[in-house]
């Protein structure tokens, strides 16, 4: 049959990185394409290649769509020939009716004059389609999430879609919600609309893909067709993971002691919504000199996890007790987790990590002003020693240390973030990708730091979505899906395929 | 030695602005002074330029705090007012003693800041929202408490608040030594304290303004110190205020610069994220910068007051323009983290300076307005311009 969109020999460059590498990805007309592939593989680099985000002549490549070449400029000009993204982030103004959503920016209108009982009368139509028994002039503020996801099908809908592509729709989405969202694929296909669904669920993919693209690492590793031969999960776990260890990881001894933190039995509900519980029962230890490692995908509440632990800084109604060498310790707050001896560094450095104005001195110290004063009074020459001193002990390479931290390397400024969270002595840190967006150097460095802080016997949770980091790292690796701890593996014996199949599986 | 020194060129680029407005200052009195024919410089008027000033600068402290923290206080103004009143109507109306007014007044005004940064800490309402409330209540509540009149006079020791003058210790010959002898003394200690910074910092290897720079900066401070100390030594010596504000100056100098409770001031106001996460009760901080606020628009309040001898209902209306336009010609940043005491202070110096030259010069309070916008406006623009140019 012939193809109704067909990107061939797709290269894009990121400075310093390639992010896509000759990727050819071919959809026919009426089927359910499924594009897989680890946490940056490339999926949502090359989606926003064929929506436009990034115009054409900054890539490489070619696109077909029914047949004619295609350049596109800007998302406008990928949806005025059918083709329709629907985000992971769903791109909905909260305070607007449905009807205003599903119209905004494609009124129906006369010379600026909206149509409102066209458009009302419209969307009833588009939503009968999707199945969602709402009132046009609901605002989507009142709609849960997996009706959210059906207003953006029917904003796309409304275009002509004649291409849809949904990123990870069903991320957020509960069980019988998300069995919903596929039956309405599948009965798209029906009408002969193709789609293409990036997904990390293998069990949806398989039940309603007709042909599944593998990236890894910015390549096309396999195009399987599921409808000439059987294509079971470990095949296509493997083609996503199948790689040599492309990093290296410094060398070290584990030297693990005692059991210094233990978390028990941890709930924690959504701060919004509490109903919607974000961590269930999660329990879990480190020990003094151990690096313990928790995989799970964007969204499995790893983040959420460390932080309601860290003071209460994520979420309601939580539950639970966390101990210190065996004695329970109080982290109601943020300055009393500290107290107690934890650290968390945050994977939104520059947003929740570095006060970006300011310079690495007064960054360094942050949290531990207490020892570089007396009385409140802070002691200027105390604190550039220990600012310097930090800054030659983990390499911050700047001039000096009134360096304002926005100027610095993303490398730099994690070595700020774990300068300020070292100088505050804690006996536990939690690092939370504690690598992302930084080099191939950088990371080593890091890594290195790492391994000291543990030798020193401390000890360290590393969250990481790169599982080779996790497995080139830790000593125990904690495996977390939807909120809950779903495997536990020794770090000798952990291989991303037993981590990713214990995700896809549970 | 050559190599760690940095050229004189190069070190004014990067810090244009900590000197940009202390510049500006200088060249809008000499402009000034050049067109009143000597008027603004005279001994008396230099008196009546700080007491007429001396209540925004004082509320330019507390507003620059407010501001880095990341916030605004609209209801200054209306504070100002309402406690003149209160302190008319205890000490006019009910003949209580100043002693005893003076601090409950100042309670007062803390009050009136925690309750405003009550619900701005902790139940997050918009500072705007609240002041602007806070702005309209206390302005109804002058109305009230003073009945629509005004209350006066006040008693002659609550008047030497704001128009007495520190007395000569040597005798009443002029010039008045004891205001010579402080001037001195100001100088002499801010020379003394930047050497020791200069000295401390080249000691361990930081950057910092080339030798030359620093001489003719500090000279210059010194200079015109003493050369504004002589001045106001022919004329009635110093005025209490310029104690008042010059004590406070130092202590929230001080307290932006040296204590733990500034620094994490700064931080709240550039990342409050970040500053929370790294163990700051943001909210505790945040009400206490209102209630700061409150307590130095109170002084300030009763400051006016004892200058106009009078409350009137009016007393105050439009000062919080005045003194957030200070704070923010002095290079503080909307959007919180960045500004300094010394640079509210210029700005409080260069808006006072532009008033009263003005109405020397005779300019209507119709151009007078628009001036003082469109220098707010290239104040702020220049800073942005710098912001961009460097990044």
């Amino acid at each position: 049959m012939e193809p109704i969109l067909e990107m061939r020999g797709i290269t894009k460059v990121f400075p310093g990185v390639k992010a896509l590498d000759d990727v050819n990805l071919r959809v026919v007309p009426g089927e359910i394409h499924a594009l897989v592939g680890e946490n940056g593989a490339g999926k949502s680099t090359l989606m926003k290649v064929l929506s436009g985000v990034y115009p054409h002549g900054t890539y490489d490549g070619d696109i077909e769509f029914e047949g004619k070449p295609v350049s596109f400029s800007g998302i406008s000009d990928s949806e005025k020939v059918g083709i329709i993204i629907i985000h992971q982030e769903l791109a909905l103004v909260p305070l607007l009716s449905i009807a205003e959503n599903i119209f905004l920016g494609n009124e129906v209108a006369a010379a600026g004059v909206v149509n409102w009982p066209e458009t009302n009368s419209r969307t009833d139509e588009l939503l009968r389609k999707v199945g969602l028994r709402e009132r046009s002039s609901t605002l989507v503020d009142k709609l849960g999430v997996g009706k959210q996801q059906l207003v953006e099908i029917a904003k796309a809908l409304s275009k002509k879609v004649k291409l849809l592509i949904l990123d990870e729709p069903t991320a957020s989405l509960q069980e019988n919600d998300s069995q919903k969202l596929l039956d309405l694929l599948l009965e798209f296909k029906a009408q002969g609309i193709a789609s293409i669904l990036i997904s990390h669920k293998l069990n949806e993919v398989s039940r309603v893909a007709d042909s599944i693209t593998v990236l890894r690492d910015g390549q096309t590793v396999s195009t399987l067709d599921c409808h000439a031969e059987e294509i079971s999960e470990e095949r296509i776990i493997r083609d996503m993971v199948g790689r040599d260890m492309a990093h290296r990881y410094p060398d070290r001894t584990p030297k693990i002691g005692e059991t210094l933190l233990e978390v028990s039995d941890w709930n924690v509900t959504h701060p919004d919504h509490s109903d919607r519980q974000v961590i269930r029962n999660v329990s879990f230890k480190v020990s003094a000199g151990e690096v313990v490692g928790i995989a799970g995908l964007m969204g499995s509440g790893r983040t959420e996890l460390a932080m309601s632990i860290f003071g209460r800084s994520y979420g309601n109604n939580i539950r639970g007790s966390v101990k210190l060498r065996g004695k329970e310790i109080d982290v109601s707050t943020v300055g009393r987790a500290i107290d107690s001896g934890l650290a968390y560094v945050t994977e939104d450095r520059k947003a929740l990590g570095l006060v970006l104005e300011e310079d690495i001195l007064r960054n360094t110290t942050l949290a531990n002003l207490a020892r570089v004063s007396k009385n409140g009074v802070i002691n200027d020459a105390e604190e550039r020693k220990v600012s310097e001193s930090y800054r030659a002990a983990l390499g911050i390479r700047t001039p000096s240390v009134f360096q304002k931290v926005m100027n610095l390397s993303g490398g730099n400024q994690q070595k700020v973030v774990l300068s300020k969270w070292l100088f505050a002595e804690p006996e536990v840190l939690i690092l939370d990708e504690p690598t992302r967006g930084i080099d191939v150097g950088a990371k080593f460095e890091i890594y290195t730091i790492i391994n000291e802080l543990a030798a020193q016997g401390k000890g360290v949770v590393m969250i990481s979505s790169e599982m080779p980091e996790l497995l080139g790292m830790c000593d125990r690796i904690y495996v977390m899906n939807e909120g809950r701890l779903v495997g536990e593996l020794d770090g000798r014996e952990a291989t991303q395929e037993k981590i990713m199949s214990m995700i896809v599986r549970s | 030695m050559e190599g760690a020194a940095i050229s004189i060129g190069g070190y004014l680029k990067n810090h244009l602005r900590d000197y940009g407005m202390l510049v500006a200052l200088v060249v809008i009195m000499g402009f000034f002074q050049v067109v009143t024919d000597g008027t603004l410089m005279r001994p008396v008027n230099l008196t009546n330029l700080i007491l007429q000033n001396s209540y925004i600068v004082i509320m330019a402290l507390g507003m620059l705090l407010v501001i880095v923290a990341g916030h605004i206080d609209l209801s200054v103004g209306s504070v100002v007012g309402f406690i003149g009143g209160l302190a008319a109507v205890m000490m006019v109306n009910w003949d209580l003693p100043s002693f005893i007014v003076i601090p409950v007044c100042l309670a007062t005004g803390i009050l009136i800041g925690a309750a405003q940064g009550y619900w701005i800490a902790y139940w997050r309402i918009p500072s705007f929202i609240v002041t602007l409330a806070g702005m309209l209540v206390f302005r109804g509540l002058t109305l009230w408490l003073l009945e629509g009149q005004s209350v006066g006079p006040f008693p002659r020791e609550f008047q030497l608040l704001s128009t007495g003058f520190v007395v000569d210790i040597f005798g009443t010959a002029k010039p008045n030594i004891t205001a010579i002898l402080l001037g001195a003394l100001t100088a002499g200690s801010i020379v003394y304290l930047a050497v020791r910074s200069r000295r401390r910092n080249t000691e361990y290897g930081i950057e910092d303004e080339p030798f030359p720079f620093f001489l003719a900066k500090n000279g210059l401070v010194a200079f015109a110190i003493l050369y504004l100390s002589y001045l106001l030594s022919t004329y009635r010596g110093f005025p209490n205020v310029l104690i008042t504000m010059a004590v406070l100056t130092a202590a929230y100098t001080f307290l932006t610069n040296s204590t733990t409770l500034g620094r994490r001031i700064y931080a709240l106001g550039g990342n409050e994220k970040a500053a929370k996460l790294s163990g700051i009760k943001t909210e505790k901080l945040t009400f206490l910068t209102f209630a700061n606020m409150g307590m130095l628009a109170a002084l300030a309040g009763l400051i006016f007051a004892a200058r106009l001898n009078t409350a009137t209902p009016k007393a105050g209306v439009a000062f919080e323009l005045d003194v957030i336009a200070a704070v923010f010609i002095g290079g503080a940043s909307m959007s919180g983290g960045v500004g300094k005491i010394v640079g509210a202070v210029v700005g409080a110096f260069i808006m006072g300076v532009m008033n009263n030259g003005m109405s020397i010069v005779g300019i209507g309070i119709d151009y007078q307005q628009v001036i003082k916008g469109l220098v707010l406006l290239a104040a702020v623009i220049f800073d942005v311009y710098n912001k961009n140019k460097s990044s």
